[in-house]
């Protein structure tokens, strides 16, 4: 069908571009001479490599911009048809084909580096495949990758429909899309080849930490001009979180990677932060990527996807707007307890510390306007997995919102740091909460972006569940037993005052259990696979239920699960 | 609430609750009050978080902080934990300090302590190397079997501990360069092979066919019986293995040979002298000496 569109394209005559267009095709053209100066120039191929690909860009969006000319159509877009809202699903439709292949190659690498952990063979001794470069790849495809490309899917898609005006911007929303994966590529292709600034979660170096500054202020700007304009009285709770989640990240981003590079013809920079300071500014970054990036964000998703599909009323618009102010206020006031029993000063771990403890009310207040839009709606659990899923999201993120605080006290914290049971944690959020939620959201987007009446298949998401439930369950409990049984180990005392065991002795302790972890990495990744096969077969061989120009407010996505 | 939409406020049939009027793309809002045991158990958080502030070290202030009523520092913790594992180590090891290595051998409570002091220091500091239970493995020396390179005697052990192995910062380090016979041109490669050949004669293995072992011996008596003995039963005074013994540190192979002989070895143990206390160093001698070779 898309080619045939192409086809009758050259039918049309050419059109004149419009500003934007031009403006863009200009700067591309304009960035090509210096990134071919940058490759040619520099000493360090991986840096070299990346300007190639910065210039291999920069002509392929010339090429797209230069393209949309001769293709049919108004431009830019109507923002009506028919009275109607014509909303932009192309930039959505990308981002999630784009989360899928993300979380895939993500979940994969976690668990080859789990395997590595328990089989240091598999690091085969070559640098590009050692655990030090694939854990950051890791944890960036899922965060980022992943949890990104799902965040700006569904913000898109949530911020359209609830405000009932097409996203604002002809270019932009799909330069917000292209330019965050094109980040991503650079950043994991860096740390396979050994560009890193060895800031964890903010690893990219200088050139790219720009160039995402660049695309995330473009994405606010994207977000809060299709706010401006919407059509409806008041603001939806979920684009409070995500606009939330967007401006804080932009200050976390800019705070943490003010770095001077050491020239332009060079990959490495030094951060501006010295000593403790650096440390305080990487946890008020690291802990508030937890907080504004996974937290705040997720609950935007929760907070239209899971009234929409139980078709139910959010519970309480009071407990959401305390729980919102509370939230944001508190959070970013946590990252110290990062850094408990370190050259950090007292006060801040106090601080850091108490402000944790105050969250844990705040971080329920999502648990419990989801769990609670439930009411009168439960007995979906039973037919809808789709609905189940985000719901055992919600019960896992009241669980790691609970751990958090109880971890963030410093008597906990004494035994807890530095083990396993930091990892547990941060999975059973990471897989129970944020990939849950996403997982479920995709589940009901899929279908309502390809305008499909249905998933392929109920079964095999009831099979993705019990899978990956399962996998969940492995690895989070394997991570508390070795986790405490490490610290434990640690702290061990003989009666002669002597440590009891030595550091290889506990390495050694918790093979068996990252053996366990490993087989969860693995049920989790086969369910992913499931799930990309079901939304694959759901794609191609679904019947189109509904022409687009129809698919408005007025006909609600079909959310009727199997009676 | 604006005034447009009060009309709207329709009643949920499941709940009985009040929307809030509005509407987002099929969306409803309940206007339910905050849950009692969620609002109180919030609270509880910020009043125990402002009588936390009161105790300890809380909030910056223009050139100090506040210092809290129980003046609790974690500096002051781990000092106060320190020296308190100090002192309760002292009366033990007190003894260790005083004694000389033969009296720790001797006296069995004394033996007690250099062993579990001992066995703590080795798995912190040599176990990354020679493995928990001093097994070594291929260029790190096995420590449980009665074949030392330095000598196996308390003291000499010490010494070994003490100074390390070809640590170039430190005088009396334990030296023993030997040549790269191959790398250096000292020896040709049919030289070489046929040396190898004569030390596996040495220690009791079986040789090539082709071999020259009678070139092989005159070669070895010329360049290594000097340090290696015309047996090759070794010297410690120099640090020469005993070629004759089962025992090998990189592997009594004709492909490790050949490798030993060509390139020379070299391995390196830190001087622990410069980076632990006396007493330890004598514990760590007494655990390593106990370890089942000692002599």
């Amino acid at each position: 069908m898309a080619w045939g569109q192409r086809m009758s394209a050259t039918g049309y005559p050419i059109r004149r571009a419009t500003t934007g267009e031009f403006a863009g095709m200009l700067i591309s053209a304009a960035a090509v001479m210096p990134f071919l100066m940058v490759a040619a120039l520099t000493d360090h191929s991986g840096y070299a490599f990346h300007a190639t690909l910065a210039m291999l860009a920069s002509f392929a969006s010339i090429f797209l911009i230069g393209n949309r000319c001769f293709r049919p159509g108004q431009v830019p877009a109507p923002q009506e048809i028919n009275g109607k809202p014509n909303y932009n699903m192309g930039p959505v439709k990308f981002a999630t084909v784009a989360s899928m292949f993300w979380g895939i190659a993500g979940f994969t690498v976690g668990l080859i580096i789990a395997l590595q952990l328990a089989f240091p063979a598999l690091n085969f001794d070559l640098p590009w495949t050692s655990f030090g470069r694939l854990r950051p790849l890791h944890t960036s495809a899922v965060i980022f990758a992943f949890g990104g490309n799902v965040l700006i899917a569904t913000s898109f898609y949530v911020v359209q429909r609830t405000s009932r005006a097409r996203l604002a911007g002809d270019l932009a929303p799909w330069f917000v899309v292209l330019g965050y994966n094109f980040f991503i590529v650079i950043a994991g292709t860096g740390y396979l080849l050994g560009i890193t600034q060895g800031k964890e979660y903010a690893e990219p170096e200088w050139y790219a930490d720009l160039w995402l500054t660049i695309v995330w202020v473009t994405y606010l700007l994207v977000f809060l001009m299709t706010l401006a304009k919407r059509k409806e009285p008041h603001i939806y709770v979920a684009n409070w979180f995500y606009l939330a989640f967007i401006l804080t990240i932009a200050v976390l981003h800019l705070g943490n990677n003010l770095a001077l590079p050491v020239s332009v013809l060079s990959p490495k920079s030094y951060i501006v932060w010295s000593g403790v300071q650096d440390a305080m500014f990487q946890w008020w970054y690291g802990h508030n990527a937890v907080g504004f990036f996974l937290t705040a964000g997720f609950l935007a998703i929760m907070y239209y996807f899971v009234p929409k599909r139980a078709n139910r009323p959010v519970y309480s618009y009071r407990l959401s707007i305390i729980h919102f102010w509370a939230l944001i206020f508190l959070y970013i006031w946590a990252g110290p307890h990062h850094l408990h029993y370190t050259a950090l000063p007292d006060w801040a771990q106090t601080l850091g510390m108490t402000f944790s403890i105050m969250l844990w009310m705040p971080s329920w207040g999502g648990m419990i306007n989801g769990l609670m839009t439930l009411s009168g709606a439960w007995d979906k659990l039973r037919t809808d997995p789709v609905l189940r899923m985000m719901v055992v999201s919600l019960a896992f993120y009241g669980m790691s919102t609970f751990e958090g605080p109880l971890m963030s006290i410093k008597a906990v914290n004494s035994l807890s740091h530095y083990t396993d049971w930091t990892i547990g944690h941060v999975h059973s959020g990471a897989l129970g909460w944020v990939a849950y939620i996403s997982f479920g959201a995709i589940y009901c987007l899929v279908p309502w972006l390809w305008n499909r009446r249905e998933l392929y298949s109920l079964r095999l998401v009831n099979w993705h569940f019990w899978i990956s439930t399962l996998g969940i369950v492995f690895y989070i409990s394997a991570m508390w037993v070795s986790g405490i049984l490490q610290g434990l180990m640690w702290r061990a005392y003989t009666s002669l005052g002597f440590l009891e065991y030595s550091f290889i002795e506990t390495v050694e302790a918790m093979h068996p259990f990252y053996v366990i972890r490993a087989l969860g990495g693995a049920l989790f990744l086969i369910g992913a696979l499931i799930m990309v096969f079901n939304l694959w077969m759901t794609v191609r061989s679904g019947t189109v239920d509904v022409p687009q120009a129809d698919y408005d407010h007025g006909l609600a996505p079909q959310l009727a699960p199997a009676q | 609430m604006d005034q447009a939409h009060k009309d709207d406020h329709e009643v949920d049939h499941v709940t009985g609750t009040a929307t809030t009027g509005h509407e987002w793309d099929g969306i409803r809002e309940l206007n339910t009050p905050l849950p009692r045991w969620w609002l109180n158990i919030f609270y509880a958080t910020i009043i125990w978080s402002f009588g936390y502030w009161v105790v300890y070290p809380a909030w910056p202030l223009i050139s100090t902080t506040t210092k809290g009523v129980i003046g609790y520092a974690t500096r002051l913790d781990v000092e106060t934990d320190l020296s308190a594992l100090r002192v309760f180590r002292a009366t033990q090891t007190q003894g260790l300090a005083d004694a000389s290595l033969e009296q720790i051998k001797a006296d069995p409570s004394l033996f007690r302590i250099a062993m579990a002091q001992g066995k703590a220091a080795f798995g912190d500091n040599c176990a990354a190397c020679h493995g928990v239970g001093g097994a070594g493995s291929k260029g790190y020396p096995n420590l449980n079997d009665d074949d030392w390179l330095w000598g196996g005697s308390l003291a000499a052990i010490q010494t070994t501990l003490q100074h390390g192995v070809r640590v170039a910062t430190d005088n009396e380090t334990r030296v023993s360069p030997m040549p790269a016979f191959g790398r250096d041109g000292i020896l040709k490669r049919d030289e070489i092979n046929a040396v190898a050949n004569h030390v596996r004669v040495l220690a009791g293995l079986p040789t090539e066919a082709k071999a020259d072992l009678a070139k092989g011996r005159a070669i070895f008596e010329q360049n290594c019986a000097a340090c290696h003995g015309p047996a090759g039963k070794g010297n410690q005074e120099l640090g020469a293995p005993n070629l004759t013994d089962a025992i090998t540190l990189y592997g009594m192979d004709l492909a490790s040979l050949t490798e030993t002989i060509t390139n020379s070895r070299g391995g390196v143990m830190p001087a622990w002298g410069a980076r632990l206390d006396a007493t330890t160093i004598k514990a760590l001698t007494v655990y390593v000496h106990s370890l089942g070779g000692g002599q």
